[in-house]
């Protein structure tokens, strides 16, 4: 690095890769994401695509982009506003402007500017030109001739396409410069990602090394950042997304339980991943069905539950809707099954690719009947392992469905994850050991848990039968006896009540008794949480109660509300939450934040929310 | 599991639950069940490796009146239950009771794909042509115009015929048999347990309530042995009284021929091949009908082919072969890490 350069140590960016959904932006975000992995920053990732494959090119419909945010320490979510964009079009530029600090970094492909591209992008005028950049640095690379320039002397008797296709790799190198890296890591993963075919492996290299190169030689880019790494405590580190750390939940609750998993699911945007990731993993004797539907995949897995398995179904809102009839079956029959539900933007098909907290009441009420079952919600990409697993362990210690609520925020979004080991895991306690003098019935149940006998056939001399009629209490045969149905729906009721008895107390982020209480649940965390805190270092009187077990709620729940003025509830809907907590808790007031946009909270919006009720 | 069969010697009586039957008086359920429980001991499997699975419906009551492990579950999805239980345990003998409301019409999506799937599940699929459990509504299988309470104008659509809509569905085996023959519904029970792969059972069962008599041009004493070919592997398709007519390929259709008339001689007669992996002969078998050919039945099609349960514990024991983890603390401390020190 030459001398004549500025060398910022910064405590954290946020990075934007933007492009067309056909130019790589994907991978070339979520390699500059481990990248910074590796380099001991604390990070936070988040994709934002387009629900087409691929959209028209050129257009703002079909703008594909990749944000990394990554410092020093107290990274917590993706972050609101990005410090530098790199813009692969004018489409891309149009789109992410607004999301781009004021004084920030803008680098565009100057080559893709021209007349056609910026009409197009629906531009009235060259952006160039017309001021509109003003505010920002502006940085114009010639990525496209640049690159093409570096491959083509190379002579690989590459098609344009493929030499095109490799200006995302251009554009990683000039970043990798621009943040003081080297190009290591970079180049083993290009020589991995494509081993298959020596010459693209060389022109990528060559491309990357081109950005690079010029970013260390022009003028335009006279500056270059150091981001130090993480002060996180002691211990191996991973990034992880939160749909992968959904399989590895489960992965590590099948080990523990000393239970095969079985995955019945269907394909569905956002939570497809979590079946591919584990299907390979076959190693770990998972076995996974891709079933004909959304209703085979849960069915599968309750056929799985009953005959012994630890059995999973994965899907997304518009599934989770199929599936209501089938959890209702799971839940009569007292049988363990874990639902995952990757949240996205409803109602109906709705926004497939975007974020949203609106499954919350169908995953409470969403079945014909009294129907309750466990919902539990996870917070963070990393958290997606831990509460996968505890979704697993309530499912089978207290013989019930449990709906884990993630979204597509976290589920596409990375994070680092310390490593955990299965030592490390809380112990399993299943009901299913029978002695074989035991008196049992079907339905006798455990006294503290309220679970009934996980029996399984194949085991002698307990031959039963179980099915979706209304149940005799104990014996377990059908019986349409009007106080017996009574008293089963209060006893199925109170059985998943009582998991509030193992599950950990609610507990509230800064002072425990205060003006303001900030109530989050699921996928928000990060952001409330970089909010309040930033709001507490300000000196405002505010805390943050984050919500991971949604039902039943934790059972101190009542006592940390009792101790703030005010309570506002923040959510990704029009309020679920806040109105599920009136009908639990209808002693305290509470006033709400929703945004309902298929993005994300940002740390600002939340400030400027909660900074007026705190004026109020 | 491995090749050996385990030996036991339960009775018929072992099979019977302690629950009361509650079909119709008169339902022909009651002599499909008496024949599972009279063919359960031949097979060898214990009463607690043995589970039946059923929708929703009145034959779908069935699990309840079998000591076995049983699992009454909702309308349709029996299919898709039964195929988890069998994944997760494939030592278990799987049956599934369903009826031609549950099997064809809110199932049929879950039919279709199990039977491509081939896994080894025993489908005893109740062909009553009617709703019973809602009294009285046409099914996929009525006949098109059949006057029922919810098409008192008659039908205007036109009915499966479950055969041809299983072999369209690459079933690997599919029998036909009448409630009105217990002896034989359960030598072809015991066949389609001892059929590696989804075996379909289709049972012409009266529904004495609300569609009394609907296959008797078949199954009744009077008409049987007129009206039905009853096929065995590697036997010439012979039927009536006296044996002498039989069946024989005319160009590209079977037709009705008498031994002795015309020319035709017993070496005219096809002979039966079950295990023919070319559906042709079979579905032609199926789609036979009255007045013009008998209605066969018996084991149309039973063929050979790995199951997919099979094929799943394949993947996995390669997998678990070649894997470099031996356990999933190695995994996840192996790849892109890095470490805080």
């Amino acid at each position: 690095m030459s001398d004549s350069k500025r060398n910022l140590e910064v405590e954290k960016v946020v990075i934007k890769f933007a492009g067309d959904s056909g130019d790589g932006m994907q991978l070339t975000g979520s390699q500059f994401g481990d990248e910074s992995g590796w380099l001991g920053n604390d990070i936070a990732t988040f994709p934002d695509y387009p629900a087409e494959i691929r959209a028209p090119v050129g257009t703002v419909a079909g703008v594909s982009g990749f944000q990394i945010h990554f410092g020093k320490s107290g990274i917590h979510s993706p972050g609101d506003i990005a410090d530098v964009l790199i813009a692969m079009n004018p489409a891309a530029l149009k789109a992410n402007l607004k999301s781009i600090r004021k004084q920030g970094i803008v680098i565009t492909d100057s080559d893709s500017f021209d007349q056609k591209s910026i009409e197009k992008a629906e531009y009235t005028s060259n952006p160039f030109e017309d001021g509109s950049l003003d505010d920002y640095e502006l940085i114009k690379v010639p990525i496209s001739s640049l690159t093409k320039k570096a491959i083509s002397s190379l002579e690989l008797g590459l098609d344009n396409k493929s030499v095109m296709r490799c200006k995302n790799l251009f554009a990683l190198g000039l970043v990798n410069c621009m943040f003081n890296r080297s190009l290591a890591q970079a180049e083993k993963f290009i020589s991995e990602k494509f081993k298959k075919d020596a010459a693209l492996v060389k022109a990528n290299i060559a491309a990357l090394n081109a950005g690079f190169n010029l970013a260390e030689t022009i003028e335009a880019i006279a500056f270059a950042f150091t981001v130090l790494p993480a002060s996180n405590e002691p211990g191996l580190y991973r990034n992880i997304t939160g749909n992968k750390a959904v399989a590895w939940g489960l992965m590590a609750a099948a080990e523990k339980s000393k239970r095969k998993l079985f995955l019945g699911s269907y394909p569905i945007t956002p939570a497809t991943d979590i079946m591919q990731e584990l299907v390979r993993h076959k190693w770990s004797g998972v076995k996974v069905f891709q079933a004909e539907d959304e209703i085979a995949g849960i069915c599968s897995a309750i056929g799985a539950s009953f005959a012994g398995n630890l059995a999973v179904t994965t899907t997304s809102g518009p599934g989770l809707a199929l599936k209501g009839e089938a959890i209702g079956l799971a839940m009569m029959t007292e049988l363990p099954l874990v639902i995952v539900n990757v949240q996205r933007g409803g109602p109906s098909t709705g926004l497939p690719t975007k974020t949203e907290q609106s499954d919350l009441m169908q995953a409470l009420y969403g079945r014909n009947g009294e129907s309750p079952v466990v919902v539990l919600a996870a917070g963070s990409p990393s958290d997606c392992f831990d509460y996968a697993f505890m979704a697993c362990k309530i499912a089978m210690e207290h013989m019930t469905p449990v709906i884990l609520l993630t979204d597509g925020y976290l589920g596409n979004g990375a994070e680092a994850w310390k490593v955990k080991t299965t030592d490390e895991l809380p112990e399993m306690n299943l009901s299913d050991v029978i002695s074989a003098d035991e008196t049992w019935k079907p339905y006798q149940r455990n006294v503290e848990t309220l679970a009934r006998k996980w029996v399984i056939p194949g085991m002698k001399g307990f031959e039963h039968r179980i099915g979706g009629l209304e149940k005799q209490d104990v014996s377990g045969n059908v019986s349409h006896d009007p106080a017996n149905h009574e008293h089963m729906v209060k006893l199925r009721a109170e059985k998943v009540k009582r998991v509030q008895e193992f599950i950990p107390m609610q507990k509230v982020k800064g002072k425990d008794k205060n003006d303001l209480l900030v109530v989050g649940w699921g996928g928000t965390y990060g952001t409330i949480y970089g909010a309040v805190n930033e709001l507490q270092k300000e000196g405002k009187n505010v805390a943050f109660a984050q919500f991971n077990y949604i039902h039943p709620l934790p059972k101190n729940t009542a006592e940390v509300f009792s101790k703030f003025k005010r309570i506002v509830v923040c959510e990704l809907n029009l309020g679920q939450f806040a109105s599920y907590l009136r009908i639990q808790l209808p002693e305290f007031k509470y006033s709400q934040i929703n945004k309902v946009q298929g993005q994300p909270f940002t740390i600002n919006e939340l400030k400027e929310d909660i900074n007026n009720i705190l004026s109020s | 599991m491995g090749p050996e069969v385990k030996t036991c010697s339960l009775t018929k009586a072992d099979f019977v639950s302690d629950q009361a039957v509650k079909w119709c008086p008169g339902c022909g359920d009651y002599s499909i069940l008496s024949a599972v429980q009279t063919a359960l001991p031949q097979i060898g499997k214990r009463r607690e490796d043995i589970v039946f699975i059923s929708g929703i419906g009145c034959s779908s009551r069935f699990p309840y009146y079998m000591s076995a492990y049983g699992f009454h579950t909702i309308h349709g999805r029996a299919a898709a239950i039964a195929s988890g239980v069998k994944l997760a345990n494939p030592d278990l003998s799987v049956w599934e009771i369903t009826g031609d409301g549950d099997a064809l019409a809110i199932g049929g999506n879950h039919l279709i794909h199990l039977l491509r799937r081939n896994i080894d599940l025993n489908i005893l699929l109740f062909n009553n042509k009617i709703y019973g459990l809602t009294k009285g509504q046409f099914s996929p299988t009525s006949e098109e115009g059949s006057i029922t309470k919810s098409s008192p104008h008659g039908t205007i659509e036109e009915p499966f015929l479950p055969g041809e809509l299983a072999i369209g569905a690459k079933a690997n085996f599919y029998a036909r048999i009448t409630d009105s023959s217990p002896k034989f519904m359960a030598e072809i029970f015991v066949a389609a347990e001892l059929h590696k792969g989804t075996s379909l059972v289709e049972i012409l069962q009266n529904c004495v309530i609300f569609n009394d008599g609907v296959h008797d041009a078949i199954s009744s004493k009077e008409h049987r042995e007129e009206n039905q070919l009853v096929l065995q592997h590697g036997k010439p398709m012979l039927f009536g009284k006296d044996r002498k007519k039989g069946i024989r390929l005319n160009g590209l259709k079977l037709e009705s021929v008498t031994i002795g008339e015309n020319g035709i001689a017993e070496n005219d007669i096809l002979v039966h091949d079950a295990h023919n992996p070319d559906p042709t002969l079979h579905l032609m078998l199926v789609r036979m009908s009255l007045p013009e050919l008998p209605v066969a039945i018996g084991i149309i099609r039973n063929v050979s082919n790995s199951t997919y349960e099979a094929k799943m514990k394949n993947q996995i024991d390669l997998a678990q072969t070649k894997s470099k983890y031996t356990s999933l603390n190695d995994f996840f401390k192996s790849g892109d890490v890095w470490e805080v020190k």
